[in-house]
């Protein structure tokens, strides 16, 4: 009988009905992404002032929602995995941590070649971006832990202790960044709020983004925890070839 | 209550002996600290002109840099000899063995910090001391070595334990370390009144509380594995 604490008796019992499903959530995620790509670059109309830099608006925003939702799952999965101990729940955070850090690097890229035409800078410190910033290098950590932690236990105990802090952080130091700037009175970068102002055809676009952005977050996080799932039983059958084969 | 109290005073006891035996780590950080106030100097020169905008970060620096030492060190000497395994063997709570590392640490600390003070006032030639100061050292610190004895005992554990800890710990403590500076430089430059930075005390209070609940908690978890 295999212990409760391998994760080997999580996996789902028929692989085979389980890879059909995989593939049309491939399929659709995919269908969609590419009906993005022509409701963003030729559908959406052309902003008046920003021009069609303002096109990476539709990648950037669902991209950080997204971000956010994921550090999101990690947070609540850390907290399940502390209190059940089933890895099950370790795979699904670590998954969708590797997710959010992806999802956050495009952000982080996508603002700045937005920014540069836009606002004339790169970068500027204020809240939302230096929060961003922060959250990203949290998360990395996160991964670094995981590497470098000795066993698949305390990987995941230290990683999802590092989530759930990570996760209660976010707040306090959006709050201090946006106080510090409000203390400096800094530069306030003259760019009309994309949101406030939206014609009702960039809104089709932002939300079918949304949603399409979505459909691949919940793709891609499926695959990876079942990638995972598939990469703890390789490894078990491993040990348990060398504990019967101890050849010289 | 007495039963919860002892075990930590023992705990930081324990590691005020062991200090006082090897002068380790008071000694090694303080004297860090002095380097980067040095290095410092030469990377920003530092002049009678800008030293009053200067000056509260350059403090930060080397109070954050001489505490990721402690910190290290805090839990590698409870390593090295299994010590930590004994202490988890004591029938004390866990909570009990968090406090006490959480108190001694935040005392080694204090102490690098304050010796700097006079060391800063007379290299550049500028006074820094004021009880409001203090004030803030005490509960940035608080805040450090709470999210620090927690990332420490963890950071111990794994392969690249050194390089581990800053990469944990610097994200997490930013509110800290904004607040700190921010409320520093009011009081260092202008001799502001405590009153005009309730806010930041605010905020590092909120920080302090939030992780004097959260770490304990999960410094169960890391000491279980």
């Amino acid at each position: 009988m295999v212990d409760k604490t391998d994760g080997l008796n999580t996996e789902p019992k028929s692989q085979g009905g389980n890879m059909k499903l995989i593939y049309a959530s491939i399929f659709i995620s995919s269908a969609m992404m590419i009906a993005n790509m022509y409701l963003i670059f030729v559908w959406a109309p052309t902003e008046r002032i920003m021009g069609h830099i303002q096109r990476v608006f539709y990648i950037h925003v669902p991209m950080a929602w997204l971000a956010f939702i994921a550090f999101f799952i990690v947070f609540v999965s850390g907290v399940l995995y502390l209190w059940k101990k089933d890895f099950k729940y370790d795979r699904i955070a670590s998954s969708a941590a590797e997710i959010g850090v992806i999802f956050t690097t495009i952000v982080l890229i996508t603002g700045p070649i937005w920014a540069k035409p836009v606002w004339g800078i790169w970068w500027s410190w204020d809240a939302r971006l230096t929060t961003t910033l922060v959250l990203w290098m949290i998360y990395i950590g996160y991964h670094i832990v995981r590497s470098y932690s000795s066993n698949r236990a305390q990987a995941a105990t230290y990683s999802a202790i590092l989530g759930v802090i990570g996760f209660i952080d976010v707040p306090i130091v959006y709050f201090a960044v946006d106080w510090w700037r409000t203390q400096h009175q800094r530069l306030v970068v003259g760019v009309t709020s994309v949101e406030g102002s939206l014609n009702p055809d960039m809104r089709i676009v932002l939300y079918f983004s949304l949603i399409a952005f979505t459909a691949l977050m919940l793709c891609l996080l499926w695959l990876r925890v079942s990638m995972k799932g598939l990469e703890m039983k390789l490894q078990s059958v491993k040990n348990n070839r060398k504990n019967l084969l101890p050849l010289g | 209550m007495k039963n919860f109290f002892v075990p930590i005073l023992l705990i930081v006891w324990k590691d005020i002996l062991t200090e006082i035996r090897n002068k380790d780590i008071i000694l090694a950080s303080f004297v860090f600290a002095i380097l980067v106030l040095v290095i410092c100097n030469f990377a920003f020169e530092i002049t009678p002109a800008t030293v009053h905008i200067l000056a509260s970060g350059i403090l930060w620096i080397s109070f954050i840099f001489a505490g990721i030492l402690v910190m290290t060190h805090s839990f590698v000497v409870e390593n090295d000899l299994n010590s930590l395994e004994g202490l988890l063997l004591c029938p004390i709570s866990r909570d009990a063995l968090y406090w006490g590392k959480m108190l001694s640490l935040f005392l080694f600390m204090m102490v690098v910090e304050l010796l700097l003070l006079p060391i800063f006032a007379v290299l550049f030639d500028y006074n820094v001391l004021s009880p409001s100061l203090i004030l803030i050292m005490v509960l940035a610190t608080i805040g450090f070595a709470t999210v620090g004895t927690l990332f420490a005992s963890m950071s111990v554990n794994t392969r690249a334990r050194e390089i581990m800890l800053p990469i944990l710990f610097f994200p997490v403590v930013t509110p800290v370390l904004i607040s700190a500076v921010e409320a520093s430089m009011s009081i260092i430059g202008g001799g502001t009144a405590i009153i005009d930075i309730r806010g930041w005390i605010q905020l590092l209070l909120l920080f302090d509380v939030v992780y004097l609940v959260v770490c304990p908690w999960a410094f169960g978890f890391v000491v279980e594995e």
